[in-house]
């Protein structure tokens, strides 16, 4: 086709214009450039590609022009609601990793110490080979998958459908048990249904937004500048309540800033304002809630094969009220650092019966060591003021992957899970074996190991072959210390699925070549219940394959071929009409293909071919059927609960030896572990490399410059990083943080393998460090 | 014939200064932010060399503080 070269120079400098702007939203939220934001891009003479966004949980859509079989460039889908057109800097530039030199693009087997290229029917034939012979020489307990939030849903589910229902062990979890297991057992707990109530036009009716312990400028840049264009246009109002103060904080109306595992006490004290000002929805609590009380002092996990379970007891509101005196604005002020003032102020926002709240949390709330429990308060503020499932009202988890949602949570790639509900269910496991077409005795009732106790189980032997899909695990778990030494044992079989080289990939016996996201069909679940499907869009190199097809072939040379019928061009559409058998009802219904290949996506429950926007309103949700206003229908009783959770302490303080706490997390430019972000020159060069962020006043009291090497220690491991000293994020005194982005500057060897015992998730928040100049 | 963009951070109190300054050098674009304290600066040139020699020019002008790279395009001449 011709294409004049003005007209690809003009677009070409519009692209280069964008880039520049969006990298300008993303270091100055709020900054405005009048006209050049609304104009976008030409046309050009592409063909332009329907698909989520590869990165964050946030799932906007994306445009990919595709120029002679190649992604030539990538612009915001104006038909997707979640997006509207706009995308961050890491969505403009996703398909330039691609193109980078060292992609795996062949199947590579450990030969002698060395990797030798090998053709993939031959390394596939080695996969299913190994893991037969380790079954029959140890037990089908004896292997595992680690999956991931970044797998397609058709990739979720045929490492199911192998592992629990073909072979008969529950030894599969994924990397999402790192980011969000902590919300799907708050959601669990409190109202017995997963994922949130609300959806993102929350966005465009609340009043208020309070962010919980998240930055939502760096990790959900898109999401923020919607609700930074409510602030300017309405006077909408964001509160950031975190740790740390970000480029979240400083772009909100205010920042309130807490002692690390103190918001559980400030939760609890929000919670006692309402009660004693009358600002408690009387007639909602009365109708919708039951209180209950679980177990405390439930540990941390830090020991091997710990063991935990939850013993919820029925409480009254006089007892829920009697517990909440010890939760004054006063006494918890004490240990929060948060002022009586402030905390009285947020109460208040949330007490007006006038005013509307979202509660926006991510990872500051779910890798905490009492995870489940901050969720549970949370909630229990929306539901002692009635503000949830309506517009502009409600709280919500937002996720950190693509479809975290989606696959991690709704097919049920965790050890306990299911398609639909869980294996400790026998109701549950006949469903699988029918839908499988399995004996229902072979999907084992109880659950095996969660990721942190998965890699321990390698470390001591107990695992012999594991296959890791989409996913990093040597740079993303905590106390990568103990797990990396673990992983190099001859005593485990490793097969690593990836597009590119790893610290992950480099201790496996057999790599195999995965397609990218554009390479493949897929379908991915967003943050708001969301579902996406995408077509293949370009041809991926060598023999880079689809991990859905790759799990499939490997299922069929261990004899299971009857299992997984489906055809290599048609099979992630096969997968996906087997699948919604799970989910048929108003409670889950999933759109149809059609609608999918049609639409930006559809949220779930979508029935009668609409999608329920707010849940649990029998308004907006027809699954809704106690003739009450609301229906908490995940509970057998139709009442959500709200929970009596204490304060308890971290699992390490800081203490003389090691002085300040470490937190740890992301930032705007790189996705995660870095692996394909790292190797795309814009975003490589804008962020480099790792550092450690100190407050000035710690700095000049240990003598530390900006820029200079400093050694990061705890009782695990050290990190040597460049301070950072005023620039992106400013920690509270007594606090450094680091961005885990860094394959050349392993914090994870330094943080701490605690987790919540309800949900497992581990806390990359909170332990203890000492830093010295190194 | 490179196509680049990149952020332009004025010395304090200098943005006009900057804006004018960019706006006379004929391979450059500039799009101020209306409300914060940096430009968008697009840059067309002929070749790499003419390239580094325009970067010069940039670096030198004395109410620049911080010029930052975001995105570079080749777009040769005959494609």
């Amino acid at each position: 086709m011709f294409k004049s070269i003005s007209s690809r120079r003009d677009f070409i400098k519009k692209m280069a214009k964008l880039s520049a702007i969006t990298a300008a939203v993303s270091m100055f939220p709020g900054i405005l450039f009048a006209d050049e934001q609304e104009a976008g891009l030409p046309e050009g003479n592409f063909d332009w590609k329907k698909g989520p966004c590869r990165f964050c949980g946030v799932g906007c859509g994306i445009l990919v022009g595709v120029d002679n079989g190649k992604a030539v460039a990538v612009k915001g889908d104006p038909n997707s609601s979640v997006n509207k057109g706009l995308l961050c800097v890491k969505g403009y530039h996703q398909t330039m990793c691609v193109q980078s030199s060292d992609r795996l693009t062949h199947a590579l087997v450990k030969k002698n110490g060395s990797y030798v290229k090998t053709p993939l029917n031959e390394a596939l034939d080695i996969v299913a080979n190994k893991m037969k012979e380790t079954i029959a020489q140890h037990g089908k307990d004896s292997v595992a998958m680690y999956t991931s939030g970044q797998s397609t849903i058709p990739e979720g589910y045929v490492a199911s459908k192998l592992m629990k229902g073909a072979i008969g062990t529950n030894n599969l979890d994924c990397n999402a048990r790192l980011c969000m297991a902590s919300a799907v057992a708050g959601f669990l707990t409190t109202f017995g249904a997963d994922e949130p109530m609300g959806c993102y036009e929350d966005i465009d009716h609340a009043d208020y937004f309070i962010t919980w312990g998240n930055n939502m400028a760096e990790m959900h840049p898109v999401l923020f500048s919607r609700m930074l264009e409510q602030k300017n246009k309405r006077g909408a109002k964001i509160i950031d309540f975190a740790t740390r103060t970000s480029r979240s904080s400083t772009a909100s109306n205010k920042s309130i800033l807490f002692e690390p595992q103190t918001d559980l006490a400030v939760a609890n004290a929000i919670c006692y304002e309402i009660i004693n000002n009358g600002w408690m929805n009387r007639k909602f609590v009365e109708d919708h809630i039951n209180f209950s009380k679980g177990l405390t002092k439930m540990g941390y996990g830090t020991e091997d094969n710990y063991k935990f379970k939850d013993k919820p007891t029925k409480i009254n509101f006089e007892d829920y009220k009697n517990f909440l005196e010890d939760y004054t604005p006063e006494k918890v002020s004490k240990y929060s650092k948060v002022s009586v003032k402030d905390i009285k102020y947020l109460a208040a926002i949330y007490g007006d019966p006038n005013k509307k709240v979202v509660s926006y949390w991510c990872m500051g709330m779910n890798q905490h060591t009492r995870g489940t429990w901050i969720n549970n308060l949370v909630y229990n503020i929306h539901l002692l003021t009635g503000k949830i499932s309506q517009p502009g009202n409600g709280p919500f988890s937002l996720t950190g992957q693509p479809s975290a949602c989606g696959t991690a949570r709704e097919v049920g790639t965790f050890t306990h899970k299911l398609p639909k509900g869980v294996v400790m269910n026998e109701k549950h496991r006949k469903l699988a074996a029918k839908i499988w077409k399995v004996p229902y005795e072979r999907i084992p009732a109880k659950p095996t190991y969660h990721a942190t106790e998965m890699f321990r189980a390698v470390d001591r032997g107990d695992i012999k072959f594991i296959w890791t899909q989409v996913t990093n695990p040597l740079v993303s778990l905590p106390k990568t210390s103990r797990y990396r030494p673990g992983m190099e044992k001859d005593s485990c079989f490793v097969v690593v699925s990836d597009v590119f080289p790893t610290p992950t990939s480099d201790v496996a016996d057999v790599i195999l070549p995965a397609s990218w996201h554009i390479e493949k069909s897929g379908i991915y679940g967003n943050s708001e219940r969301r579902t996406q499907h995408w077509d293949k869009m370009v041809e991926g190199p060598g023999e880079t394959t689809p991990d859905a097809w790759m799990t499939i072939e490997v299922a069929k040379r261990m004899g299971y071929g009857e299992l997984f019928p489906y055809s290599e061009e048609n099979h992630v559409e096969e997968i996906y009409e087997e699948y919604t058998q799970f989910h048929e009802g108003a409670k889950h219904g999933m759109a149809p293909l059609e609608v999918l290949k049609k639409e930006s996506g559809a949220i779930w429950p979508y029935v009668n071919g609409k999608s329920t926007q707010w849940r649990f309103n029998s308004k907006y949700d027809p699954a809704c059927d106690n003739d009450k206003d609301f229906h908490f229908y995940g509970k057998p009783d139709g009442k959500a609960v709200i929970w009596q959770r204490p304060y308890e302490p971290a699992a390490e303080s800081p203490d003389s030896e090691y002085p300040f706490w470490l937190n740890t997390g992301r930032v705007i430019e790189h996705w995660h572990t870095g692996s394909m972000t790292r190797r795309i020159p814009v975003l490589h060069k804008a962020m480099p490399n790792a550092y450690v962020e100190f407050h000035p006043e710690d700095a000049t009291s240990l003598g530390i410059r900006d820029g200079e090497n400093v050694k990061v220690s705890s009782r695990r491991g050290h990190c040597i990083l460049p301070a950072s000293i005023n620039k992106r994020g400013l920690p509270t005194k007594g606090q450094v943080f680091v961005p885990f982005f860094d394959e050349n500057m392993l914090i994870n060897d330094v943080t701490l393998d605690a987790f919540c015992p309800i949900s497992k998730e581990p806390d990359y928040k909170k332990c203890a460090v000492k830093v010295e100049k190194a | 014939m490179p196509i680049k963009s990149y952020l332009a951070h004025p010395e304090e109190g200098k943005k006009e200064e900057l804006i004018k300054a960019i706006s006379q050098i004929k391979q450059c674009e500039v799009i101020p932010a209306e409300n914060k304290n940096v430009l968008v600066v697009i840059t067309e040139t002929e070749d790499e060399t003419q390239e580094i020699i325009l970067t010069k020019k940039l670096e030198s002008i004395q109410s620049l503080k911080l010029l930052a790279l975001v995105s570079g395009f080749n777009s040769p001449k005959n494609n």
